[in-house]
């Protein structure tokens, strides 16, 4: 079967983004000033063929931790859907 | 003695390190395409700077899965001597030889300039031919080296003498203003357990020569060499336990958290 997994990649929480840090203070300065926090990360989106949706997530959770994401500082999510 | 700078799609310092080797300290050098996996004949193998499948995904993360790393792992197990600079120190954290990892510069902004830096460790083979605490000047350009590690494993770098360079002042004093980037304890270029794999991001190769504006990086070098003649004079010997202080066998190994 072919599906489509998500894996979202960002920095764990309690390290410092600053991407997050200047977007956030971009937004302030537009006047949103009710936002106070932004956290950025990134989707990786793939499409692949496994047998049922068990095991395109454990493919993914394998590409996840050697590759897609850095458990030094990054944390993911993987999501799973038939394409 | 025979180095080996490797070449990876985006590497960019290649060329910089090959001059510093072949010119400045007069030894023989070849380039090794990162698609190479034969690394016999060489006595050291440079990691070089620049943006390796164009920094894609994770500065490192990809030139880690190349064909010649597979190599350059099995060179640095037997006890080979090697160097990332920049990019290669980048590179040498996501493969797991050595610990930790790099978060962009806290600044947001690549960072190109001279910095200080003190020779916290001239211990090693990367650093014997430095006085000890000496401080150098050495230029950086980088957008990500942010060095960051868990504090249990920066305390044991610190215990076993492994922060080999650290940014500091003109007076020798690691601030905050003097931190380029943010990174952890003012770290600036880290040794692995064994004394063996050295990864810094300040740029040695690019101040070989006082016609560049310095030749503070020359002795990372020469120490190489010195190293590396005195270890064939005693007949090959492993690096000695003294080399890193306190990098015994009792410190606990984090070098391999990645793999």
């Amino acid at each position: 079967m072919r599906f489509r997994g998500t894996v979202t990649v960002a920095l764990k929480e309690g390290i410092f983004d600053p991407q997050g840090e200047a977007v956030r203070s971009s937004l302030v300065s537009m006047g949103y000033n009710r936002v106070s926090r932004v956290r950025m990360g990134k989707d990786i989106v793939l499409t692949l063929e496994a047998k049922d949706s068990a095991e395109a997530h454990a493919l993914l959770d394998d590409m996840a931790r050697k590759l897609l994401a850095n458990p030094v500082t990054e944390f993911y999510r993987v999501k799973v859907e038939e394409a | 003695m025979k180095f080996g700078v490797v070449v990876f799609p985006g590497s960019n310092c290649d060329a910089d390190a090959f001059h510093a080797i072949r010119d400045a300290v007069s030894q023989e050098c070849e380039y090794i395409w990162h698609q190479d996996t034969d690394l016999s004949g060489f006595d050291a193998i440079i990691l070089p700077g620049g943006f390796s499948y164009g920094d894609y995904l994770r500065t490192g993360a990809l030139a880690r899965f190349s064909p010649v790393m597979k190599s350059v792992q099995k060179f640095a197990e037997d006890g080979g001597l090697v160097i990332g600079i920049c990019n290669g120190f980048q590179i040498l954290l996501e493969a797991g030889l050595l610990p930790g990892a790099m978060l962009p510069n806290d600044v947001l902004e690549f960072r190109c300039q001279w910095v200080n830096l003190k020779v916290e460790n001239n211990r090693t083979p990367f650093t014997c031919k430095y006085a000890p605490g000496e401080i150098v000047r050495v230029p950086i350009a980088h957008h990500e080296g942010n060095y960051y590690a868990e504090p249990h494993i920066l305390d044991e770098l610190e215990r076993s003498g492994r922060i080999v360079f650290r940014y500091v002042d003109e007076a020798g004093v690691p601030s905050r203003e003097a931190n380029p980037n943010g990174a952890a304890r003012n770290i600036a270029g880290i040794i692995n357990e064994r004394g063996n794999v050295l990864g810094m991001m300040p740029h040695p190769e690019r101040c070989c020569d006082s016609l560049l504006g310095g030749e503070d990086g020359k002795r990372v070098f020469l120490s190489m060499i010195e190293w590396f003649a005195s270890k064939r004079a005693c007949g090959g010997a492993e690096l000695s336990s003294g080399a890193v202080p306190g990098g015994s066998s009792t410190a606990t190994s984090v070098a391999k958290d990645r793999s």
